[in-house]
């Protein structure tokens, strides 16, 4: 059996007295995609940076491919990409990747890594003319072009656009198809929803929930329907299984809660038909990550 | 007219082999991006290459800077070709551009050493650059050892320019190039240290202002265009225990055929060793 490619138990992180990682304890599997989500200030790039050895743990275990941070076989194996930052200003794009991959023993060509990340144009660009997320994507290409077993990304897609945020999935999905690890942090759902394989929602420093997206949001899903308002619930409650709950929400627009399976869906439908009721737009709808990282972490802002 | 023909040739043959030539085809490999095999494949090259992947880097950030360039080459030529020609300053005896020479020698090693890698440094910090440098297979080593080495190409290039001008404006050294060499390292070797204090503890604003300032002092009162001698006795001797003014002053001696001054190596060394541990003790990389 394989060790993970990242183990952190009972971690603990304080800056002075703040406790910004609280006991965290959290594993993400070798060759997979794990993103740690949780709002601003939750503890994810703490978590991030201990296990890139650039911070100290107060408490806790932390181990990177089976080594303690800072080990020296580390900075060979782990590629990182800050959250920002981390490339000279005046530095030009072409030159900066040519040097990084340099460092490495059989890194990816720098120039059909520009290609792929669409920089090609701006390889003689000085890094602070690079719009937000031109300079993102040569930081994602200096995380990479040393081809790592395992890749840390701190908030890999802030700021870019639609076209970019892509271009960098199919990069992260690219990695894992070929083997290697990633961990990244976001507070993008769509994201966690779309790339992860395993997802740790974390709050005030601590793990809140775990889990694959599907086993995360998969396990209560919801039906909708449209029919006229004023419909007797009570009714149609007691002809469904027990824990089920229903509700108008707004007038006219109903939705059922519980083992939504096609048994509730048949007997929706034929209480619908019983009671001479048109449901429209009847849908069977999965809770969003969204829906699970609110229910978790509140929705007051920080 | 001879596009549209070679246009319908090429269809022509197209056409003719078939249709397998058609030029939307490409042969496996030649897609618009070419793909990338990101199956890892970790390792680190040699120390020795990492480290001259830097110092190419490094090199390449300090010659393109316009103000660096201003204070490593363009005031130290300007100061030289300027107090040699006109009669600015009363050397003593002697000739202006021998007095002159090593003072600007040793106000280059200052301004490369000390100045310029005080302020690239604070600000390579600012910006999470040495953070990051440091965790790839570089190493925090590697870093400094590029640093060091990318000092020593500009110094080079710096003595040759200097010594170049000063050779065309009649200067005629003497005495021993090894012994000017041991000091313009130990030279070396106090002003990093000093250069790598501020900028591993200051802001990198604070490190720019303050770095900036030092050179305008120590140009001013290290006997790089005005003889320490001018000063009153008491502010000589202060001055004299300066880094400026032990490689100045030394360089001056050994070029003039004065020999070695062990006074000059004394200071400078003992320069070197505080400030590089201090240095190494305080340095922080974020």
């Amino acid at each position: 059996m394989n060790s993970p490619a990242v183990e952190v138990v009972d971690l603990i992180k304080r800056y002075g007295r703040t406790t910004a990682v609280d006991g965290l304890t959290l594993s993400a599997g070798l060759g997979a995609i794990t993103a740690i989500l949780g709002p601003n200030g939750a503890g994810k790039t703490s978590t991030v940076e201990i296990c890139e050895g650039f911070r100290k743990a107060d408490g806790g275990v932390v181990r990177v491919l089976g080594l303690e941070p800072g080990h020296r076989d580390l900075p060979a194996r782990v590629g990182i990409m800050l959250q920002s930052g981390g490339v000279p200003p005046a530095a030009r794009v072409g030159e900066w990747l040519r040097t990084t991959a340099r460092f490495y023993a059989r890194p990816l060509d720098p120039g059909t890594l520009l290609e792929r990340l669409g920089l090609t144009a701006h390889a003689r660009t000085p890094y602070r003319r690079l719009s937000g997320g031109q300079q993102q994507r040569l930081s994602l290409a200096g995380a990479v072009v040393g081809r790592p077993e395992l890749v840390f990304l701190d908030e890999p897609t802030a700021g870019l656009d639609p076209q970019a945020r892509h271009a960098c999935w199919e990069v992260v999905e690219e990695l894992r198809s070929c083997g290697a690890s990633v961990v990244l942090t976001t507070h993008h759902m769509d994201e966690a929803e779309r790339l992860a394989d395993h997802v740790v929602i974390i709050d005030r420093g601590r793990v809140v929930a775990e889990g694959s997206p599907c086993a995360l949001t998969g396990a209560e899903r919801q039906l909708r329907f449209r029919a006229r308002p004023g419909l007797d619930l009570d009714e149609l409650l007691a002809a469904l299984p027990v824990g089920s709950t229903a509700k108008e929400s707004p007038s006219g627009h109903y939705i059922i809660e519980g083992h939504v399976g096609p048994e509730l869906l048949a007997t929706v439908t034929a209480w619908c038909a019983a009671e001479g009721v048109t449901a429209d737009d009847l849908s069977v709808e999965r809770r969003t990550l969204e829906d699970v990282f609110l229910e978790l972490t509140g929705r007051e802002l920080r | 007219m001879s596009t549209t023909q070679s246009g319908a040739q090429s269809y022509a043959a197209d056409s003719g082999a078939g249709g397998s030539a058609d030029p939307r085809e490409r042969a496996p490999g030649e897609s618009p991006v070419a793909p990338l095999d990101f199956t890892p494949a970790p390792g680190a090259a040699p120390f020795t290459a990492r480290v001259l992947a830097q110092t190419g880097a490094e090199v390449r950030a300090i010659l393109r800077n316009g103000e660096q360039l201003l204070i490593t080459l363009i005031i130290p030529v300007l100061l030289l070709v300027g107090f040699s020609t006109a009669p600015l300053v009363d050397v003593g005896g002697g000739s202006r551009v021998d007095f002159l020479t090593p003072g600007v020698l040793a106000l280059a090693v200052m301004s490369t050493a000390f100045t310029g890698q005080a302020i690239a440094t604070g600000f390579e910090r600012r910006y999470g650059v040495l953070k990051r440098l440091g965790a790839t297979p570089l190493t925090r080593a590697g870093l400094m050892s590029a640093k060091t080495l990318a000092v020593i190409a500009v110094e080079v290039l710096q003595v040759l320019v200097v010594c170049g001008v000063a050779l065309a404006l009649g200067w005629r050294p003497s005495g021993s190039p090894f012994a000017a060499a041991l000091l313009l390292v130990l030279g070396t070797a106090a002003f990093s240290g000093l250069g790598l204090l501020m900028a591993g503890t200051l802001r990198a604003e604070a490190t720019l202002a303050g770095a900036n300032l030092v050179y305008l002092v120590m140009l001013g009162c290290g006997g790089v265009v005005f003889p320490l001698s001018r000063f009153p006795d008491g502010v000589e001797a202060v001055l004299s225990a300066l880094p400026i003014s032990a490689l100045s002053e030394g360089l001056r001696q050994v070029l003039s055929g004065g020999g070695l001054s062990l006074a000059a190596v004394g200071v400078l060394a003992a320069w070197a060793v505080v400030s590089l541990g201090l240095a190494a003790r305080t340095f922080r990389w974020e």
